[in-house]
């Protein structure tokens, strides 16, 4: 037997599989710049400038407010933002990807072509950094908690939609309660639990009557959305004790919270948003580096195979779906005693499905998760304050703003995200 | 470790899956629970782990009764289990799949130790040569390191009695007899092993011990030494003929003229390159190969499911590529397709209506926009008896049934209209003796009608038993059109790439 294997070079057939040139990030990039290159460069005034203010009075030095030429920094910062997806577009053509710098820096060149653009020729108003970044964060805390509890149900297999719903019971628990014990931080103790309840009932009628998840997620928003405002307009109105705006100090660490800039933003918050770090943290290594983030991740992927090793995958779904409902109604305790607000109808205001797109966008992780609920933070700041300076926007579209990044990031920026693969189908034996 | 069943029942409702079945296996050796598809093994093997729970009898294990309460308890007592349907988390790496369960964990936060999982992986896949990479992920390994790491999943939690379900059902030749290498090394290490199967020739290469099981009862045993017809007819409970009784072929005219088929995918490989060939009415030729070497391309691009970049194919003269697909399947021809509860049926239908799955719209069973009932439960009805299906009625959901029935039910649509051709992908896999047989005899009949027919077979002895030519497909191309009587090693070498001319 003289038998050759015939390799054939000459056979694409036999070739290693070749990925096709995906460029559709790289020409997203460029459209964007160069509408900001057509739009804030050339649109700006020439002659204006733009003031920029970072400091604080209480930094350990100060950094000088600076001003810059508003049309020759906006042209700047587009070009940077077109070499930046010309860069893209060179990778992409060998098929290679751009670290995670390319996109943190054009959004940074993009931002600042559209901050000197609207700050131009406003000698009376500036920029006002700091605050900018402060709120951005602010913001972004019930939807980092909202994508965090997603991330956390979808992980073992269970779609919550029904963070909307457990943000807004974690909101009314936590001003009703800390309105009667009159302690603002008693309600970061109800909110949790608010939102548990809401988790259990979804993780009950998902993992014991196999009930689409999506259906039970939507009718439990209705039903907490419809709860609360009974509540509110009778027993809260009729009571004003009940429901008090309560505050809660900010809490400034020592020496690092005078840290130029990164101080006052990070370490001169509320006590929730340092609950925040602290679970973000958590989570990302329990969820990937600890026995129990493994099993819940092969609940969510393969229940049986999860099963077949003696793991309890109903159990372990209706835990986590209890535990996120608890973290999502923590969440909304930023809406009322976080926030030094009285509970008011319906205040979550779709929040909760903006933290499910932070929740895909980030990946199901909860460092992407914190990562897209800054964005989309960022985009709610940067509305608030663009206003306040009487920005040359109309003010619906800057409202747009935030839903506009959501869809911008979500179809352009993560490529394909793919959700664990049992997610929503119940587990029966 | 010595495992023992003694008397076990598992009812389900009405049905008795299992009916007081004892079963003895010693350690260091191979154990072949032989049986039909739907004979209760499966059954038997889940309430041996855990899974089932048993109406009666109980389970011993070196002499003591055990009860387990899940499959967790039946590891812990070192009982392993390597499924028929894998169960690996995909976006998992190797060693992260088999330290799932029973974590180690280190330091003082008791955060996973991957290391020591990683040399677990290094340690068993030495021992038996498995050569596989523990930080691999799973979705990246082919179907036979899926296994491997199965095995390794189950050996890691020093399992000393390992239970094999239909461990060759997804592996090619090669695969398969890596496998029955590597069953033979973990009985010589001392292991007890269960293989579960109805594929005759591995019960006979490896087994020590044969059980036969028929209908949920234990109807013998017998010794590895017993022909493969003796074991047959104790598995069906008749006389089985292992041949294809068929007719020297008397090919006719023309009927499939293929021209210069290439297919191009999605991402840009070219899945079958150039392929041209003739099928002649009454003829059947077989396109054997390791599968994923272009045969689905080449049927999906022949019914219209994917439309060729090159090339053409004609029925009779007239040229099918291009056309929709229920105008080439209205023209003559039939279509088995490889994956029958992805494509051939829809599980949630009854029988009766997948059987006019592809006739809905047409006389008799439908007049302008209204189905006929009693049309439809009719014919179902007439089909029903003559292929045999085994359903308790016409209005059961095609998914309830076995595969081999399931499969009863798609020859019975496809073989329902005139054919001018059959193709038929992968027409017997997962099915029984006693339904190969049935199947297999349709096929000929068909060709002894005057169709012609072509077979896409993985197997390669159904392929010899069927064909009166064979086509050996290998990276999208025909690498050359043999007789039947080619020998076996011939035709593996030329599955791996080899010409015809090298190969002989």
């Amino acid at each position: 037997m003289t038998a050759t294997v015939a390799d054939a070079p000459a056979a694409p057939a036999s070739s290693a599989p070749i990925p096709p040139k995906r460029f559709g990030a790289a020409i997203t990039l460029g459209v964007v710049a160069l509408l900001s290159l057509v739009i804030f460069g050339f649109g700006s005034a020439s002659g204006a400038s733009t003031t920029f203010v970072v400091a604080r009075p209480t930094d350990f030095f100060a950094i000088p407010s600076f001003t810059l030429p508003s049309q020759l920094a906006a042209i700047v910062f587009s070009v940077i933002g077109l070499a930046l997806a010309g860069w893209t577009a060179y990778r992409a053509n060998q098929r290679r990807k751009v670290g995670l710098w390319v996109p943190v820096v054009y959004g940074m060149a993009i931002m600042g072509a559209l901050l000197t653009w609207a700050g131009a020729g406003r000698d009376a108003t500036s920029i006002q950094l700091t605050g900018l970044l402060t709120s951005s964060l602010f913001l972004a805390v019930p939807l980092v908690f909202g994508a965090l509890a997603g991330t956390l149900c979808e992980r073992s297999g269970i779609i919550n939609i029904a963070i909307e719903g457990q943000l807004l019971a974690g909101a009314f628990l936590a001003a009703l309660i800390a309105s009667m014990v009159g302690n603002a931080y008693v309600g970061l103790i109800a909110a949790p639990i608010a939102g548990a309840l809401v988790g259990l009932v979804l993780a009950i009628f998902a993992t014991k009557y196999w009930v689409n998840q999506i259906v039970v997620g939507v009718v439990l928003n209705m039903l907490v959305l419809g709860l609360t405002n009974f509540f509110f307009s009778t027993v809260m109105t009729e009571n004003g004790d009940l429901n008090q705006p309560l505050g809660m100090p900010k809490l400034a660490i020592p020496l690092l919270s005078k840290i130029p800039v990164i101080g006052p933003v990070l370490f001169n918050q509320n006590l929730l948003v340092y609950i925040l770090y602290v679970v973000v943290a958590v989570l990302q290594i329990m969820l990937f580096r600890s026995r129990w983030g493994l099993r819940v991740r092969a609940v969510g992927e393969h229940p049986k195979a999860a099963d077949t090793v003696g793991i309890q995958v109903n159990r372990t779904r209706v835990r986590n779906t209890v535990l996120g409902g608890a973290i999502a109604g923590l969440g909304g305790a930023f809406f009322t005693v976080a926030s030094g607000l009285a509970f008011g109808k319906e205040m979550t205001a779709g929040k909760g499905y903006i933290a499910l797109a932070a929740m895909i966008l980030g990946r199901w992780s909860p460092r992407g998760a914190l990562a897209a609920a800054l964005l989309f933070g960022f985009a709610d700041a940067l509305r608030a304050q663009l206003g306040a300076i009487g920005s040359p926007i109309p003010s619906q579209f800057l409202a747009m703003f935030p839903y506009i990044a959501t869809i911008f990031a979500v179809a352009g920026l993560v490529g394909h995200a793919r959700p664990p693969a049992s997610e929503g189908i119940p587990y029966k034996k | 470790m010595k495992l023992e069943l003694r008397g076990i029942t598992k009812r389900f409702g009405d049905f008795t899956a299992n009916d007081r079945i004892d079963l003895l296996v010693e350690p260091g050796t191979v154990h072949a629970l032989l049986g039909e598809n739907g004979a209760g093994k499966s059954t038997l093997m889940n309430v041996l782990f855990g899974l089932y729970d048993a109406d009666e009898g109980e389970v011993l294990l070196d002499d003591e009764p055990v009860v387990f309460a899940g499959p967790g308890d039946a590891m812990a007592a070192g009982i392993g289990m390597v499924h028929q349907h894998f169960m690996l988390v995909h976006p998992f790496t190797v060693a992260e799949n088999v330290m799932l369960g029973h974590e180690d964990v280190r330091g003082p936060a008791k955060l996973l130790d991957l290391d020591a999982a990683r040399a677990k992986v290094r340690e068993i896949s030495e021992r038996f040569n498995f050569n596989v990479d523990p930080d691999a992920l799973i979705e990246d390994l082919p179907v036979g390191a899926q296994q491997r790491v199965e095995i390794i999943k189950a050996l890691s939690r020093d399992a000393s009695v390992l239970i094999l379900d239909e461990p060759t059902a997804v592996l090619t030749p090669q695969e398969t007899d890596e496998l029955l290498g590597i069953v033979k090394d973990l009985r010589d290490a001392g292991t007890a092993v269960v293989l579960i199967t109805h594929k005759l020739r591995e019960v006979k290469a490896v087994a020590d011990t044969i059980t036969v099981i028929r209908r949920g009862k234990v109807v013998g045993s017998a010794e590895p030494t017993a022909s493969q017809e003796e074991l047959a007819s104790l598995m069906v409970g008749r006389a089985v003929s292992m041949r294809v009784d068929k007719d020297e072929a008397t090919p006719g005219a023309t009927v499939l003229a293929v021209d210069s088929l290439t297919v191009v995918d999605a991402a840009g490989i070219v899945q079958l390159d150039n392929v041209s060939f003739e099928v002649k009415s009454g003829e059947i030729l077989a396109i054997a190969g390791v599968q994923g070497n272009g045969q689905t391309e080449l049927t999906e691009a022949l019914i219209g499911v994917v439309s060729p970049d090159a090339g053409s194919a004609s029925l009779d003269g007239d040229v099918i590529t291009g056309r929709s697909i229920k105008d080439v399947l209205l023209s003559g021809i039939g279509f088995v397709p490889e994956d029958r509860t992805e494509d051939g049926i829809v599980a949630n239908m009854t029988i009766a209506n997948n059987l006019i799955l592809d006739l809905h719209d047409q006389e008799p069973y439908a007049k302008g926009v209204a189905l006929q009932p009693k049309v439809i439960a009719e014919e179902a009805r007439k089909h029903v008896e003559q292929f045999d299906v085994r359903a308790t009625s016409i209005e059961q959901t095609a998914g309830s049934l076995s595969g081999g029935n399931q499969q009863k039910v798609v020859l019975a649509r496809e073989l329902s209209r005139p054919l001018k051709l059959l193709i038929a992908s992968n027409p017997t896999r997962g099915l029984d003796v006693g339904s190969i047989e049935f199947v297999h005899k349709r096929i000929v009949a068909e060709r002894d009608a005057g169709a012609a027919v072509i077979i896409v077979s993985a197997e390669l002895d159904e392929v010899v038993a069927l064909a009166d030519r064979i086509a050996v497909m290998y990276h999208g191309r025909i690498v050359g059109i043999v007789a039947p009587d080619t020998d076996r090693d011939t035709l593996g070498l030329m599955m791996a790439g080899a010409h015809q001319e090298e190969a002989a």
